[in-house]
C-alpha cells in the first residue's frame, strides 16, 4: 500500500467516523436532535477528526523518521487502531450535554491563529536566514571593507574587493531621479483628480494611472532595454558626449520614475480627500482663488500623508530588480554621469546568487549582506511612512 | 471714457478684474494646467508603453513557413532498411538536414527558381536549423514514412523570417555575415511561387524553449505551464491561508499589542521588496528544505508568502464592510461567533475576497526578481509532468522567459520578449477583467 493510499483510506475511516459520531449523539439524546448541546454535525466532525489528527500525525512522524514508500501491515495497523482508538474514545464518551460545538470551534480558532501567525514566521524566516548567513559573510570579510570599501570586484578565484558604497551609490542615483520624475507628476496628478477633475475625468484617468502599478515590473524593464536606452544614447548621451551606454542611471531612473508615479498619486490622492472639507471652503470663503486653497491650506494639511507616501516610493524604488537589471548596467562605479551604466544592490543580489553558486565563498554570502541591507533600509522607510501616515488618518477621522 | 482706473492700487468696479486679480486668476489657471499636465503625461506614458512592446511583439505571432516536398530518402534515413527504432536513431539531424537540402534544391529547379550566386549551403541556410530536427521527430514518431516524398511545412530561419517582418533589410543583409542579399532575393522569388508563407504562429505559445541559434523555433510552452502550476500552488495555498488569518484578525483578535505586531508584520511584508523573497526561498526551500532548483513548488511557495499580506489586506476590507447588523441578527437567533462569521459574514464577504485574490494572483503572476534566485532562469525544454509530480519537474516561467531572451545576443529574440509580453499582458487583462466583472456584479452597498 502506497502512501497516498493510505490517506485515502483515512479519510474514508474518517468519514464513518464522522456517520458514528452523529449516530451516536442523536441516540443519545433519545433520536431529537433538539436536546443536543450542540448540532449533531458538530458531534459527527468531533469524531471524525479526533480519528484523523493523530492518525496523521503517526503517518507524518513515520514517515519523517523511517521514509519508505511502502506502507508495511504493521504501520497500517498501528496507525489506524489509534485512530480508531480516538475516535473511539470520543464517540463513547459523547452524552446529550457533550460540548461538541466548543470543541470544534477551539480548535477552528486555533487554525485561524496559525494562519495570521504565518505573516510572523515569514518575517523571522527572512531576517533568520539572512542573519545567519550575513553572518558567514562576515567572519569571511571584514565588516568595514564592506560598509566603507570603494571598489566592487568579486572574483571567484578569491581576494575580492566587495565594497558596498558604489551600489549604495548606483542605487540612491537611480531612486532620487525616478522620484524626480514621479513626485512631480504624481503630485500634480493627484491634486489635480481630486482637486479639478469632474468625476468622469476621474473616472478615466485613476484607473488608468493605476494600471502603470498593475504592470509587471519586466516590462518596464524591457521598455527600458530596448526602447528608452537606445533613444538616450542616440539623441542625448552622445551628442553630449557623455557615453556611449544604452543602460544608463538615467534610463532605469526615467522608467523607474514611471513606474512608481502611481504610487505617489493613489496614496496622495487618498490622503488630499480626507482633508476636510471645511478647511477648503474656509479658505475659498475669504476669498482665496483654489490653487491659493490648495498650495496654502490643503496641501500644509496633507503634507504629513504627502511625505508618507513618497517615503514608500522611495522604498519600492530602492528595493526594484527588473527595471534596473535590464536598464541601469552591471558595472559598480561612483560617477556623477547619469548617463553612465552603473549598478545597484539589488542587480548584484541577482548577480551574485544566480548561476553556479558556492554557498561558502565569500563572493556568494555577500548578497545574504546585500539582502539585509535592503531590507533593513526598506523596513526602516516603511515604518516611518506608515507612523506618520497612521498619526496623520487619525487626526481628522 | 473707460472704467479703467488709471492707478491699480486705487480700488475700481467689481465687474472688471484689477491688474492683481488677473494675475492670480493666471496662476490659478497655470496651476491647474499643471495638474492636467500630470494626467496627461501619465496617461500618454502608459500609451507610450504598451504600444512599443506590441510594436515590437506583434510580429513574434507570425512566423515564416516554406513548404516543400521532401523525398525520405531510405538509403540515407535507414540503411539498414529494417525499420529498427535504435538503429534508425542514429542518423542525426546533420542526415536529415542533408535530404532536406536536396529536396530543398530539386524543388528550386522543378519550379524554374534561379539560383545564381548561391552555393548549395546557402540555399540550405536559409531554412531554420529546427527544420530537420522537426522532420527527423516525425520520421522517428512513424517509420513507415521512409521511402515516401510528402509535403513538409519547415521553419525559415530568423534574418529570412525578420526579411519578411520589415527587422532585416537587404541593404543591413549585406553587411550581415550570417545572410545574404542573395539569400532573400531567392526568398521573394519563393513567395512568389506560393512555396514560402507568412502564418500565424502557434508554436510560439505550445513550443519550448529553443538555443541562442534559433530563435524562430523558440516558444513559451513550458513557461506557459510553468506559470500556471505556479499559479495553482499560489491559489491552493493563499486562499485559505489568506482568508483565515484575515477573518481571525478581523473578526476574533482582540485589540492588544499581540494583534498590533501581527498586523504591523502584515502591513511591512507587503511593501518588503520582491527580491527579498527570493533570497528567502533560496536560502529556506532550496539550501535547508532540499527542494530542487527550477521546480514550479518552490515557486509557487515563494509567491505565496509574497502575495498573502497582499491577499490579507483587501480581505480584511472585505470582511470589514460587511455591516454588524448581519453579525448582531446571527448572534441574535443563537448562532455562535463562529458561526456568524462562517454562515452569514463570510459569504457576504466573498465577492471582495475573491477579488482581492484575483489581483494578487496577477501581482504574482508577473514577479519575476523572485524567480530568478531559485534558479527558474535555467534552459528547460522539456515539458514537465502533470501534477502532483510535475509540480518538482523543472520549468520556467512567463516573466522569467521574457528575462532570459532579453539576456541573449540575437535580436529576434527582442521581438520575442516583447511577444511573450503581450501574452503575459493578455494573462493579466483577463485576470483583471474577472475581478472587475465580479465587483461590479455582486459588490453590495449596505
Amino acid at each position: 500500500m502506497t502512501l497516498p493510499a493510505l490517506l485515502a483510506l483515512l479519510t474514508v475511516v474518517s468519514m464513518a467516523g464522522f456517520f458514528a459520531g452523529r449516530a451516536r449523539a442523536i441516540a443519545a439524546a433519545g433520536g431529537d436532535a433538539r436536546r443536543l448541546h450542540s448540532l449533531p454535525n458538530f458531534h459527527g466532525w468531533s469524531a471524525a477528526l479526533s480519528l484523523f489528527v493523530p492518525a496523521l500525525a503517526a503517518v507524518a512522524l513515520w514517515h519523517y523518521f523511517a521514509p519508505e514508500s511502502e506502507v508495511s501491515a504493521a504501520k497500517l495497523v498501528s496507525v489506524l487502531g489509534l485512530g480508531i482508538a480516538g475516535a473511539l474514545a470520543m464517540v463513547l464518551t459523547t452524552g446529550q450535554d457533550t460540548r461538541a460545538r466548543n470543541r470544534i470551534e477551539a480548535l477552528l480558532k486555533a487554525v485561524l491563529i496559525l494562519c495570521s501567525l504565518i505573516a510572523i514566521a515569514t518575517t523571522l524566516g527572512i531576517v533568520l536566514s539572512m542573519l545567519f548567513q550575513t553572518g558567514n559573510f562576515f567572519s569571511q570579510y571584514d565588516w568595514t571593507r564592506f560598509f566603507f570599501g570603494t571598489t566592487w570586484k568579486p572574483d571567484f578565484r578569491g581576494n575580492s574587493d566587495l565594497g558596498f558604497l558604489p551600489l549604495l551609490w548606483g542605487t540612491l542615483y537611480v531612486s532620487t531621479i525616478a522620484l524626480l520624475v514621479a513626485v512631480p507628476i504624481g503630485l500634480f496628478a493627484a491634486i489635480y483628480m481630486s482637486e479639478y477633475a469632474s468625476p468622469r475625468m476621474r473616472g478615466i484617468a485613476k484607473p488608468m494611472i493605476e494600471m502603470l502599478a498593475g504592470i509587471p515590473t519586466i516590462v518596464y524593464g524591457l521598455f527600458a532595454l530596448v526602447t528608452v536606452g537606445p533613444l538616450l544614447r542616440d539623441w542625448v548621451a552622445s551628442p553630449l558626449g557623455l557615453g556611449e551606454s544604452g543602460s544608463s542611471v538615467m534610463t532605469a531612473g526615467l522608467v523607474m520614475g514611471v513606474m512608481i508615479i502611481p504610487f505617489v498619486s493613489s496614496l496622495s490622492d487618498d490622503i488630499i480627500n480626507a482633508v476636510p472639507q471645511s478647511l477648503r471652503d474656509g479658505s475659498l470663503a475669504i476669498g482665496a482663488t483654489r490653487s491659493e486653497t490648495i498650495r496654502q491650506v490643503v496641501i500644509p494639511a496633507a503634507l504629513p500623508g504627502i511625505v508618507g507616501a513618497i517615503l514608500l516610493a522611495t522604498s519600492r524604488a530602492i528595493g526594484e530588480t527588473m527595471i534596473v537589471v535590464l536598464g541601469a548596467g552591471a558595472a559598480a562605479k561612483l560617477s556623477l554621469n547619469p548617463f553612465e551604466a552603473m549598478t545597484t544592490m539589488t542587480v548584484k543580489i541577482v548577480s551574485q546568487l544566480t548561476g553556479d553558486t558556492d554557498f561558502t565563498a565569500p563572493e556568494t554570502l555577500v548578497a545574504f549582506a546585500l539582502g539585509l541591507t535592503l531590507f533593513v533600509l526598506t523596513l526602516a522607510l516603511n515604518i516611518i511612512a506608515l507612523i506618520i501616515v497612521r498619526k496623520y488618518r487619525e487626526q481628522y477621522e | 471714457m473707460t472704467n479703467t482706473p488709471a492707478n491699480p492700487a486705487i480700488k475700481g468696479s467689481l465687474l472688471m478684474p484689477d491688474l492683481r486679480t488677473m494675475a492670480r486668476n493666471r496662476a490659478e489657471a497655470r496651476f491647474r494646467a499643471y495638474g492636467l499636465a500630470a494626467v496627461l503625461v501619465s496617461m500618454t506614458l502608459l500609451a507610450v508603453l504598451l504600444i512599443s512592446i506590441f510594436a515590437n511583439g506583434a510580429s513574434a505571432f507570425r512566423q515564416t513557413y516554406v513548404t516543400i516536398p521532401v523525398e525520405l530518402t531510405e538509403a540515407k534515413l535507414d540503411k539498414s532498411g529494417t525499420r529498427d527504432l535504435a538503429v534508425m536513431k542514429k542518423v542525426t539531424t546533420l542526415g536529415y538536414a542533408k535530404v532536406i537540402a536536396a529536396s530543398l534544391e530539386a524543388a528550386l529547379k522543378d519550379k524554374g527558381i534561379p539560383v545564381e550566386g548561391l552555393s548549395a549551403k546557402d540555399i540550405a541556410a536559409i531554412l531554420s536549423e529546427e527544420a530537420p530536427a522537426s522532420v527527423r521527430d516525425r520520421v522517428l514518431a512513424d517509420p513507415t514514412l521512409i521511402g515516401q516524398t510528402l509535403e513538409f511545412r519547415l521553419l525559415v530561419g530568423s534574418r529570412v523570417d525578420g526579411y519578411f517582418k520589415g527587422r532585416v533589410t537587404k541593404e543591413e543583409a549585406a553587411k550581415d555575415n550570417k545572410v545574404k542579399p542573395e539569400q532573400l532575393a531567392l526568398a521573394d522569388a519563393l513567395t512568389a511561387a506560393g512555396m514560402m508563407k507568412t502564418s500565424f504562429n502557434w508554436a510560439f505559445i505550445t513550443a519550448p524553449d529553443a538555443s541562442e541559434k534559433r530563435p524562430e523555433a523558440a516558444g513559451l510552452g513550458v513557461a506557459v505551464i510553468g506559470s500556471a502550476y505556479m499559479m495553482l500552488v499560489v491559489l491552493f495555498l493563499s486562499l485559505p491561508i489568506g482568508v483565515s488569518a484575515a477573518v481571525y484578525l478581523e473578526e476574533f483578535a482582540a485589540k492588544n499589542r499581540f494583534t498590533d505586531i501581527i498586523e504591523v508584520n502584515i502591513s511591512n511584508l507587503a511593501a518588503v521588496p520582491s527580491i527579498v523573497f527570493g533570497i528567502l526561498g533560496l536560502a529556506v526551500f532550496i539550501n535547508f528544505t532540499g527542494l530542487p532548483q527550477s521546480a514550479p513548488i518552490v515557486g509557487g511557495l515563494v509567491l505565496t508568502l509574497m502575495t498573502l499580506p497582499r491577499i490579507i489586506i483587501p480581505a480584511r476590507a472585505a470582511l470589514k464592510a460587511v455591516p454588524p447588523s448581519i453579525r448582531d441578527a446571527a448572534l441574535g437567533v443563537g448562532a455562535s461567533k463562529m458561526q456568524s462569521v462562517l454562515h452569514h459574514v463570510l459569504p457576504l464577504a466573498a465577492p471582495g475576497i475573491l477579488t482581492g485574490m484575483i489581483i494578487g494572483l496577477a501581482q504574482a503572476l508577473g514577479e519575476t526578481a523572485p524567480l530568478l534566485l531559485i534558479g527558474m532562469v535555467a534552459f528547460v525544454r522539456d515539458y514537465p509532468g502533470l501534477p502532483l509530480e510535475g509540480l518538482f519537474d523543472p520549468a520556467t516561467a512567463l516573466p522569467v522567459q521574457i528575462y532570459s531572451w532579453t539576456q541573449r545576443a540575437d535580436p529576434a529574440f527582442v521581438e520575442r520578449a516583447s511577444g511573450a509580453i503581450i501574452v503575459l499582458l493578455a494573462f493579466l487583462l483577463v485576470m483583471n477583467a474577472v475581478a472587475i466583472i465580479l465587483r461590479r456584479r455582486f459588490e453590495r452597498r449596505w
